[in-house]
This record gives C-alpha cells, sequence and structure tokens, in this order.
C-alpha cells in the first residue's frame, strides 16, 4: 500500500521515534531534497521557522550546520555529521542542537516502488536528558492547544468516576 | 513536570498487551480477573503488566481488597501525545511543502526530458 502523505509516527522504544512517509517521486529525488542546501531551504523547518542559513559538505564525514530563523527573528543553530550516506538509498546522521547538550543519531532510509518513495526515519536520542530537552522544546513551541484536545478527548471517554 | 515521567510512559506503551490494556480501559475499570480474559494470559502475567502501568502512573488501583479495579489514569498518556501530536504536526507541515517542491522537481525533470514538446498540463 503506497498512500502518499500519510505521515506515520510511532515510538519503538522510550528513546526512539520513528517516522515514515510515501511521496510520489523517484527516491534519488527525495533523497536530493533532504542532502542538498537549496533544497532543504524549500520545506525544512518547523510552524514560522524558516532554513535562513544551510551550509555544509553533505558526504560521509562531512557535516553541516543550520541556522532555523523564527516568526520574531530568534535564531536557533543545529549541527550534523554525516556517519553514512549511500546515495539514494540511506542517510546516517548525528544530530544536535546548539541550545540543548547531546545528539541524536538519526537514519533515514529511502526505499522507491512504482515510482513512488517510502522514507522511513529513525530518531535516536542519546539519553533521556537529549529526549526530554526536545520534549521540553515542542512544549514550548505551543503544544498547548493539541495538549487541551486531548485532555478534552480523554475526559469524555467514559471512565470518569472518583477517585479510589 | 510531566517530562520525568515521558521515560517511563514510554517503556509502558512499548508493549502490546499494555496497550491493549490501556485500550481496554478506556472504556471502563476492570479487575485483574476480567482484564485476564481477553488476553489468555495468567493472572499473574498480568499482574506483572499492571505493576509496569501503575509504576508509569498510567494506571491506579482501587482500595476495594477483593478487586482492586484498574483505572486508566489519562495524564501520562495525554503528555505523551501532546509531544508526540507536536512532532508530528511539524513533520506533516515539513513534508507537505516537500511534496509541492518534489512536484516541481518532477516538472522541471520533464521540461528537461522533452525540450521541444510542450506540455501544458492540468
Amino acid at each position: 500500500m503506497l498512500n502518499t502523505g500519510t505521515l506515520k509516527v510511532t515510538t519503538p522504544s522510550d528513546r526512539e521515534v520513528m517516522m515514515v512517509r510515501v511521496f510520489d517521486a523517484p527516491r534519488a529525488m527525495v533523497f536530493d531534497a533532504f542532502t542538498k542546501c537549496e533544497l532543504l531551504k524549500r520545506w525544512f523547518g518547523p510552524r514560522g521557522w524558516s532554513l535562513a542559513v544551510c551550509e555544509g559538505d553533505f558526504k560521509v564525514g562531512g557535516s553541516w550546520r543550520f541556522v532555523l530563523r523564527g516568526p520574531d527573528g530568534q535564531e536557533m543553530g543545529m549541527r550534523g555529521a554525516i556517519r553514512e550516506m549511500v546515495r539514494p538509498e540511506r542517510l546516517v546522521h548525528a544530530e544536535s542542537f546548539d541550545d540543548y547538550p547531546g545528539e541524536s543519531l538519526v537514519t533515514t532510509t529511502f526505499a522507491e516502488e512504482r515510482g513512488k518513495t517510502t522514507i522511513t526515519v529513525l530518531v535516536r536520542y542519546e539519553s533521556k536528558q537529549v529526549r526530554d530537552a526536545v520534549v521540553a522544546s515542542g512544549m514550548e513551541h505551543g503544544a498547548a492547544e493539541t495538549y487541551d484536545r486531548l485532555a478534552e478527548y480523554l475526559d469524555t471517554s467514559p471512565a470518569t468516576h472518583t477517585r479510589a | 513536570m510531566p517530562l520525568d515521567h515521558l521515560d517511563a510512559t514510554f517503556a509502558a506503551l512499548a508493549d502490546p498487551t499494555r496497550r491493549a490494556i490501556l485500550a481496554r480501559l478506556a472504556s471502563g475499570d476492570a479487575s485483574v480477573m476480567e482484564l485476564a480474559k481477553p488476553f489468555a494470559m495468567s493472572q499473574p502475567a498480568i499482574s506483572k503488566h499492571l505493576k509496569v502501568l501503575e509504576h508509569a502512573g498510567l494506571i491506579s488501583r482501587g482500595r476495594d481488597a477483593q478487586r482492586r479495579p484498574c483505572r486508566l489514569e489519562p495524564q501520562p498518556l495525554a503528555d505523551a501525545s501532546s509531544w508526540l501530536d507536536h512532532y508530528r504536526e511539524v513533520w506533516e507541515r515539513n513534508f507537505r511543502r516537500l511534496d509541492l517542491l518534489l512536484e516541481e522537481m518532477k516538472s522541471e525533470e520533464r521540461k528537461k526530458a522533452r525540450p521541444t514538446k510542450r506540455r501544458t498540463k492540468r
């Protein structure tokens, strides 16, 4: 089943997050979009943030640096070190944020079938601290409304009663 | 802070039986015996899973000495889900932009492949 556009996010373990997504394009193209600055700048960045600086050397042993710029001009730096790179199949890089300690290892695989590409991104956090830092920044950056929606949803489930 | 809980939450959620137990408890309290039934597992095996869930704060046990009914505690789940929801939301937006970029790249490639024939697709 190659349903493009549906993003699956799971947590295979307490230090990992896995994403699976299908794109309607050959994998060489998708791979380029992940490894070329002029293309990365067109799509990468959380809500309201854009990739203001992208520079580096996308090859094994090479590294890159991103600066993300937020809606109020605030900046967030990221660094990456390429550990494995097999175009257009596989990319493994270590990633870290300037403002947070530690790093995560990101393994991205690109599988093509009938002209469509399934990417699998496995993010493995080095430690609980790093994962928590990501969690904390996620919460800061406006997860509040999602949180409220969820709380509402759980409140309406039939399991409401007094504390034992 | 809820963050301290996340490790235990994710570890507890990593097991399919425990996820099934939580799904069952979402529709109401149940005793160990009631929980053991649909899983074809012994009560001690279920009790072990319940201990993990209780440690993670995902369930609580009633005081009724006979039944000690299990109840879903929604807060840690909400914390974990809100984080994942946020993660998903950020990447969904990224990937939708990437979809558009890839469409553009494909049409560029088609133009290059057929420079004389002008295809106006719409």
